[in-house]
C-alpha cells in the first residue's frame, strides 16, 4: 500500500495544484460575482456573439478545408509537403502576430484595399465581426485542413485502387468513400474549432470590441479593466466558464480528431482515374493557390515590413523580449512537471486524466480574475502580473502536454511495465532510466508547444499590467495601438522568430536526448 | 520448493485452478492447448496477475502478495526482454542493482556473464545492434547474474530458429544446473519438453495438473493433449 501511495503522490500533489489554480480561481470569482442579474444587454449581446462567431468561424474553416484537403490528397506538387507542414504553424503562431499581418492584407491600408480602391470599389473592413471571424479562418482553416487531411489518409489505399478497378470516377468516388469519411469527420473538426474560438480574446481585443463584436472574455476585460466592475467581470466569467463545460460536454460526445501532427503518408499514390478531368485538376489548383496565398501573405507582409525595421527596436521590446523568454521558459517547466506526473497516473487512475484535463474548462481570464480577487486583500495584484501569466500560460498547456505523453506512455507501460517490476526497477532510477529516455520525444515536443504558446499569449497580462510591466506580445500590442506599424512589425518578426526558434529547439532537443 | 496451494485465476469467462507443488531444482515444462491459461498461470507466479483465490509459497513463505521485483524468480516472456535505449551492460546492470548504479566490480561481474552467455565484447551494443538469438542470451545472462532460485520461461525463444533454440535450452540447462535453479518454462513445441524437462504440468480444461514424468505424458498423451498435439 505504501509503494501504491508513493506512487501517485506526485501525479496527487501535482493535480491538486493544478485544480487549485483552475477551480480555486473559478470559486474566487464565483464568491464575489454579484449573481447574473448583474450583466447588463450589452453582456448577453457578447454571449450571442461568441456562440454565432464561434459556429461561423468553426462552419466556415470546415467548408473551406474540404476542397484544401482534398486537393492535397489527390495531387502531388513540389512544395506539398512544405505546404502541409505549414499548416500546422498556425498551432502556435502568435495571434498578434497573425492580426498584424492580416490588418498589413485587408486593413485600410493593406494591398486589397489599394486594388479594390483601383477599381473604385469601397474599401472593405478588418475591423469588427467579420474580423473576428476572418482571423478565427485564419488560424483554424489549417487545423480543419489537417484533420480533414487526416480522414483523407485513414481511408486505406486498397480501398481507392478497389474503387479503380470498379471503374469508379470522381463522383463515385466522393459518394462511395468521401462522404462517408467526411460525415465521421466533420463534426469532430467543427467543435474542435468552435471550442476554441469559444474562449478567443486577442482576437477580439485587437480586431473586435463595441456593441457588434465583443465576446465574453474580451467583455470580461473590460467589465475589469475600464469599468472596475468585479461583479460583473465575476458573473461574465461564470457564464464564460458555463459555455465552455457545456459545449466540453457535447464534444466528449464525439470523438475530437487530434489537432496536430498529420503525417505526410508517402506510401499513397494518387490514381489519376479517381481524381477526376481538367475541371478538377483546376478545382484543386485553386482550392490550394488560394489557401497558401490566404495563410501565408500575412506572414510574408509581417517580413517584409518588419526584417528591415529589426535593427531599429526600442529598448523596451529588448526588456519585454527577455521577460516573455523567461516566462516561456519557465511556464514550459511548470507545465511538464504538473502534466508528467498526470499523465503517467493517468492510464491507471481516471481522476489523474480529468485533473489534466480541467484547464480547458477554464479561460486565462476567468483564472486572472480570480487571482486578482483573491490576491487583491493582501497585496498589489500588479505585482503578480507575471507570476500570473507563468502560472495561467502553464496550466493552459497541460491538457496539449497530457494529450501528446498519453498515447505514449501507455505504449511504454505495455512494452516495459512488467519487465521494470520485474527487475524492480522503481522511483527515481525508473524515471532517469526508462521513463524519460523513452519519452523524449513526446516531451520535447510538449515543451516546444508550451513554449510557444507561452511566447505568444496575450491574454491576463493585459489584465494586470501597470503598463510598464510588459511582454513580448503585449509590447507589441501597445506599439499598435499607438500607431507605430514599423517597430511594431519589426516586434511581430522578431516574436514571430523566437516563437518558432523555442518550439523548433525544445523539439529538437527531445529528438536528441531520444536515445534510439 | 514452489507450492499453489488451492489457487483460483480467473479472467472473465476463463477460470484455471491450480494445486500443486514442484520440487527445488527440478525443470519442469508447462504444456496444453493455446488459450489453456499457461501464460496467465506464469504471471500468477511472477505477480503480474492476481488470483482470485488460494497462495503462491515458496520455501513455505507466503509470496503471493509479493512485488514482482521481490520475488525469489526471474522472467523472461516472448518478447520485450531488454531495454532497447541501454546498452547490454546498463541492461545487464540492473539485474544486479535495480537503482541502475554500475559499480566496478559490477562490471567484472557483468563481462564474465557476457562471456558465459558467449557475447564477448558487446557490452556496448544496443540490443537492437544484436540478433535475435543473442538478445536472448543477453536476456539469459542477466538472469545469470541475478542468480534468483527460479527462472520462469514464457516462450521467450518462439522466434528462434530450430538450431538457435536448441542452444538457449543447452544454455538454460547449463545454469540451471550450476545454480540448482528451478525452471518452469511455457512451450508449444513437445520436443522442447522433452529436451530440457524431465516433469511436464499439463494445463488443460481449466486444470493445472501436478508434475508429471514428460517422457511417459508425452508417449502416451491424455485425450485433451492428444487433440493439441495432432498425433
Amino acid at each position: 500500500m505504501a509503494a501504491r501511495a508513493r506512487e501517485i503522490a506526485p501525479a496527487a500533489v501535482a493535480g491538486a495544484v493544478l485544480a487549485a489554480l483552475v477551480i480555486g480561481t473559478l470559486v474566487a470569482v464565483a464568491i464575489r460575482a454579484g449573481g447574473l442579474s448583474g450583466l447588463r444587454t450589452s453582456d448577453l449581446a457578447a454571449i450571442r456573439f461568441t456562440l454565432w462567431q464561434a459556429a461561423l468561424s468553426a462552419l466556415l474553416s470546415c467548408a473551406l478545408a474540404i476542397p484544401v484537403a482534398r486537393a492535397l490528397h489527390r495531387r502531388r506538387f513540389a512544395g506539398r509537403d512544405l505546404l502541409i507542414s505549414l499548416m500546422g504553424a498556425p498551432f502556435i503562431l502568435p495571434v498578434i502576430v497573425a492580426v498584424f499581418g492580416l490588418i498589413a492584407v485587408f486593413g485600410r491600408r493593406g494591398f486589397i484595399n489599394a486594388a479594390l480602391a483601383h477599381f473604385g470599389i469601397e474599401p472593405l473592413s478588418i475591423y469588427g465581426a467579420q474580423g473576428v471571424i476572418t482571423a478565427h479562418v485564419f488560424f483554424n482553416l489549417p487545423l480543419a485542413t489537417r484533420m480533414i487531411l487526416h480522414g483523407w489518409q485513414a481511408i486505406p489505399s486498397e480501398r481507392f485502387r478497389l474503387a479503380a478497378s470498379l471503374g469508379f470516377g470522381p463522383t463515385q468516388t466522393a459518394r462511395q468513400l468521401e462522404r462517408p469519411m467526411l460525415r465521421a469527420v466533420l463534426p469532430g473538426a467543427f467543435l474542435a474549432i468552435f471550442l476554441v474560438c469559444l474562449t478567443s480574446f486577442a482576437v477580439a481585443l485587437t480586431l473586435g470590441g463595441g456593441p457588434r463584436a465583443t465576446t465574453v472574455e474580451l467583455a470580461i476585460y473590460q467589465a475589469f479593466r475600464f469599468d472596475f466592475d468585479m461583479g460583473r467581470a465575476a458573473s461574465l466569467a461564470l457564464v464564460q466558464v458555463a459555455i465552455s463545460v457545456t459545449a466540453l460536454l457535447i464534444a466528449a460526445r464525439v470523438t475530437l480528431p487530434a489537432s496536430f501532427g498529420a503525417g505526410h503518408d508517402r506510401s499513397f499514390a494518387p490514381i489519376a482515374q479517381l481524381s477526376g478531368g481538367a475541371a478538377h485538376t483546376a478545382l484543386d489548383v485553386a482550392a490550394i493557390t488560394l489557401a497558401a496565398a490566404f495563410l501565408l501573405t500575412p506572414i510574408g507582409a509581417v517580413f517584409a515590413r518588419g526584417l528591415p525595421a529589426l535593427s531599429n527596436l526600442p529598448p523596451m521590446i529588448w526588456s519585454a523580449t527577455a521577460t516573455s523568454l523567461i516566462i516561456a521558459l519557465a511556464s514550459t517547466i511548470a507545465t511538464l512537471i504538473v502534466a508528467l506526473p498526470l499523465a503517467l497516473a493517468a492510464t491507471r487512475h481516471r481522476w489523474a486524466e480529468i485533473t489534466a484535463m480541467l484547464p480547458m474548462t477554464a479561460s486565462a481570464l476567468v483564472m486572472g480574475t480570480g487571482a486578482f480577487l483573491i490576491a487583491r486583500p493582501f497585496i498589489n495584484p500588479t505585482s503578480l502580473a507575471l507570476p500570473m501569466v507563468l502560472l495561467t500560460n502553464a496550466a493552459l498547456s497541460v491538457p496539449f502536454a497530457t494529450r501528446i505523453l498519453l498515447p505514449e506512455i501507455r505504449t511504454l507501460r505495455a512494452d516495459y511495465d512488467r519487465l521494470a517490476s520485474s527487475l524492480d526497477l522503481r522511483g527515481i532510477a525508473r524515471l532517469r532510466l526508462l521513463t524519460l529516455p523513452r519519452l523524449a520525444r513526446p516531451l520535447g515536443f510538449s515543451a516546444g508547444l508550451a513554449a510557444a504558446f507561452s511566447m505568444g499569449d496575450l491574454g491576463v497580462i493585459t489584465l494586470f499590467s501597470d503598463g510598464q510591466t510588459r511582454t513580448l506580445p503585449l509590447a507589441l500590442f501597445q506599439l499598435m495601438g499607438s500607431y507605430r506599424m514599423d517597430q511594431a512589425a519589426g516586434a511581430a518578426s522578431l516574436l514571430l522568430i523566437l516563437t518558432f526558434a523555442l518550439f523548433w529547439a525544445l523539439d529538437r532537443l527531445g529528438h536528441y536526448a531520444d536515445p534510439r | 520448493m514452489l507450492t499453489l496451494d488451492n489457487l483460483i485465476i480467473e479472467q472473465g469467462d476463463f477460470r484455471l485452478s491450480a494445486d500443486l507443488t514442484i520440487p527445488a531444482g527440478a525443470r519442469v515444462a508447462v504444456i496444453g492447448p493455446s488459450g489453456a491459461g499457461k501464460s496467465t498461470l506464469l504471471s500468477v507466479i511472477a505477480g503480474f496477475f492476481a488470483a482470485t483465490q488460494g497462495r503462491v509459497l515458496w520455501r513455505g513463505e507466503d509470496i503471493t502478495q509479493t512485488d514482482p521485483g521481490a520475488r525469489p524468480l526471474s522472467i523472461l516472456f516472448q518478447d520485450q526482454n531488454l531495454f532497447p535505449h541501454l546498452s547490454v551492460t546498463r541492461n545487464l546492470a540492473l539485474g544486479l542493482n535495480p537503482a541502475g548504479k554500475v559499480a566496478a566490480t559490477d562490471r567484472t561481474r557483468i563481462e564474465t556473464a557476457l562471456i558465459r552467455a558467449g557475447l564477448e565484447g558487446m557490452g556496448a551494443r544496443k540490443p537492437g545492434q544484436l540478433s535475435g538469438g543473442q538478445q536472448s542470451r543477453a536476456a539469459l545472462a542477466r538472469a545469470l547474474l541475478r542468480a534468483r532460485p527460479m527462472l520462469l520461461l514464457d516462450e521467450p525463444f518462439a522466434a528462434l530458429g530450430p538450431a538457435l533454440k536448441a542452444e538457449m535450452l543447452g544454455l538454460v540447462a547449463q545454469i540451471a544446473r550450476e545454480q540448482g535453479t528451478t525452471v518452469l518454462m511455457v512451450s508449444h513445441d513437445p520436443e522442447d519438453a522433452r529436451a530440457l524437462c524431465p516433469q511436464t504440468v499439463l494445463v488443460a480444461d481449466g486444470v493445472a495438473l501436478p508434475p508429471q514424468d514428460t517422457q511417459s505424458l508425452l508417449d502416451h498423451p491424455p485425450p485433451s493433449l492428444r487433440a493439441y498435439l495432432g498425433a
